[in-house]
């Protein structure tokens, strides 16, 4: 009986359990909210990062001046750019360099998927080693003519048709998320993307239009070699190329990175400010209710129970409170964080991937375990003042 | 004698000022003795529930010892003298005293089970809450009790455990006449038992069933003749 006594207790008074469970709640969804987003923030980053691949992406001066190359390959905004394709010989006689790799970007007018234009991006299957270790997850087999890698967000699924500048493509496969903006494009290799480059040319899309496709590339892909400066390399290129401005893809990440940084700073003070308040809260809360029940537990006293057993009582309430708050924030951040994520992703404008179950798992179990010890440890100061009360003082107080 | 108080006293402080304190209870010596029932009268205020609260092991005197069976129960660790107050000791406090989560047959049955985890009471609980009138209301809660009610319960509670003292302070408080006799006699026959039963009570009609009587007064305890 005196161990359901903590239950009934809780029980007998459902608006105050309720309180203290709701205070006890907001602590674990500040520790598993906060610790989903900013992990979805870095994996998403990460993900950019490996995606990405090289350590220098050569484009036209122009592109690199416009900013189009951020704004394609980071922001996912569809557009185009275009250089001889001898740039990339060139590039690849330069010293230090490792591998090189042409892309091709082309943007859609509409597309049957969806109601916006959509970013082509074709690679060179022979030489490529950004987009294919990627794809490989998803899709093993050579990609035939007129097949196309659909991104995780594109409204289209293996086996159907897209149709770009009037030309049919079979989607292969769909890519598994990446969880930043390259998740809205279409993956193409060089053939394919040629022969899309040709029909855009046939309805007039601009440089195209005066050039042969088979001549044109977007960027170049670069990987330097292990002990070579990637600096130094990249200023050999814009030294030796006219026309040609190589980008350290380091410098294009950073401004994410710095972004993410800020982000993870200001969710971190608000956290660590809401757990802080939380713990205060139920600090103040258990005292208050202990200085409340204070006849109750002289009673108990009366009928023999020892001190110990006293703060017994009063810390199996709070762990049982922190544990009831502590699954159901766990729970409200999850109705609240996971169905949002992609919101949450254009609103910041940050890459955001959310981690694995496991992950997810395991953060749950440490959200629902700090607010199990919070109570206890809040209740700790009230336990020891019931300790020391003064039993008949309160009953003649009466 | 089973219950000894050997000059105890009890002292509070008005404020930090340590010059400034009263005595709520004097310098006092009280024996309680198997198969007696002892009252101890007085107005409120002149220190009767402090002196049973003394002698119940839940208000350390400031002076002197309080000794069961030869032994200074405020020598003892608090779980040691827990323990006995659970066992030996049934107490009836002042004023409402049943935990409002129980109902009133599970505040009968906790001192049983505060120290064990088998056995069944409820046999016992269910007889003593028939001879205190209130077995029709067994299994409600304490906030459905009258005050009379409540007092009857905290009688139950004491006895539940067939304790050697039964300490009961103003136990007829809130109650018809007819609930002071049948608690009385309860206490009375206690006493018959071979247990040492005080009263403390403001009630002069309580005092015919006393074999001892005191009288306390500004913390002063006399012992009234006859």
């Amino acid at each position: 009986m005196l161990t359901k006594l903590p239950f009934k207790n809780l029980v007998n008074r459902p608006a105050r359990s309720a309180a203290l469970i709701i205070i006890s709640a907001f602590l674990s969804f500040s520790v598993f909210g906060g610790a989903m987003v900013l992990s979805s923030l870095q994996i998403g980053l990460g993900s950019l990062r490996s995606r990405l691949g090289a350590d220098i992406i050569a484009v036209p001066d122009k592109a690199a001046r416009q900013n189009d190359l951020e704004a394609i390959l980071i922001q996912g905004r569809p557009g185009y750019f275009y250089m001889d394709k001898e740039n990339l010989d060139k590039i690849s006689c330069i010293e230090g360099i490792e591998a090189v790799s042409a892309q091709y970007y082309l943007a859609s007018l509409s597309a049957g998927c969806c109601s916006m234009p959509v970013q082509v991006i074709g690679f060179d299957p022979e030489t490529d080693f950004s987009v294919k270790p990627w794809i490989q997850k998803s899709y093993k087999k050579q990609l035939n003519e007129g097949d196309v890698l659909a991104g995780a967000n594109i409204n289209a699924e293996a086996g159907e048709n897209l149709r770009f500048y009037g030309e049919t493509c079979k989607v292969a496969a769909k890519l598994d998320k990446t969880g930043t903006e390259l998740d809205n494009a279409v993956y193409a290799d060089s053939a394919t993307v040629k022969m899309l480059m040709a029909a855009a040319k046939k309805k007039g899309v601009g440089v195209l239009e005066k050039n042969d496709p088979e001549k044109l590339i977007s960027s170049v892909l670069i990987k330097v070699k292990d002990g070579y400066d990637v600096s130094k390399v990249s200023d050999e290129i814009n030294i030796h190329l006219r026309g040609v401005t190589a980008v350290k893809t380091q410098n294009m990440i950073s401004g994410i990175a710095q972004s993410l940084s800020g982000i993870s700073e200001i969710t971190n003070i608000l956290m660590w400010a809401i757990r802080a308040l939380a713990l205060v809260i139920m600090a103040v809360a258990f005292s208050m209710m202990i200085n409340e029940r204070k006849r109750e537990f002289a009673v108990l006293r009366v009928i023999g129970a020892s001190r110990k057993r006293l703060a017994g009582i009063v810390l199996t309430e709070s762990v049982i409170v922190g544990c009831m708050g502590g699954l159901t924030g766990v729970l409200a951040a999850c109705v609240l964080i996971f169905p949002f994520g992609g919101l949450l992703e254009q609103k910041i404008g940050l890459p955001y991937l959310v981690p694995d179950v496991k992950t997810i798992l395991l953060t749950a179990v440490s959200a629902v375990l700090a607010a199990m010890i919070a109570g206890p440890l809040t209740a700790a100061f009230s336990a020891v003042k019931i300790g020391r009360m003064d039993t008949g003082v309160i009953l003649n107080s009466n | 004698m089973i219950l000894k108080a050997e000059g105890i006293s009890k002292r509070y402080f008005r404020n930090t000022n340590t010059a400034n304190y009263f005595y709520a209870v004097k310098k006092t010596d009280l024996p309680l003795f198997r198969g007696e029932l002892t009252a101890i009268t007085g107005r409120s205020g002149s220190g009767k529930s402090t002196l049973l609260n003394m002698l119940g092991g839940l208000l350390s005197p400031t002076e002197g010892r309080v000794l069961y069976d030869g032994r200074d129960i405020y020598a003892l660790p608090d779980k040691e003298l827990s323990k006995l107050r659970n066992a030996f000791v049934g107490i009836v406090p002042q004023g409402q005293s049943a935990l409002s989560a129980l109902t009133v047959l599970e505040n009968v049955m906790l001192p049983y089970y505060m120290y064990k985890k088998d056995g069944d009471i409820k046999d016992r609980a269910g007889e003593l809450l028939e001879r205190v009138g209130i077995l029709s209301l067994a299994n409600a809660y304490p906030n459905e009790l009258s005050g009379g009610e409540n007092r009857r319960l905290a009688i139950a509670r004491a006895l539940i455990h067939d304790p050697d003292i039964i300490l009961a302070d103003e136990p007829t408080g809130d109650l018809d006449d007819e609930n002071t006799k049948t608690v009385l006699e309860l206490l009375r026959a206690a006493a018959d038992d071979k247990k040492a039963v005080l009263l403390v009570t403001h009630e002069n009609d309580a005092l015919s069933y006393a074999d001892r009587v005191y009288r306390m007064n500004g913390g002063e305890l006399t012992e009234c003749e006859g």
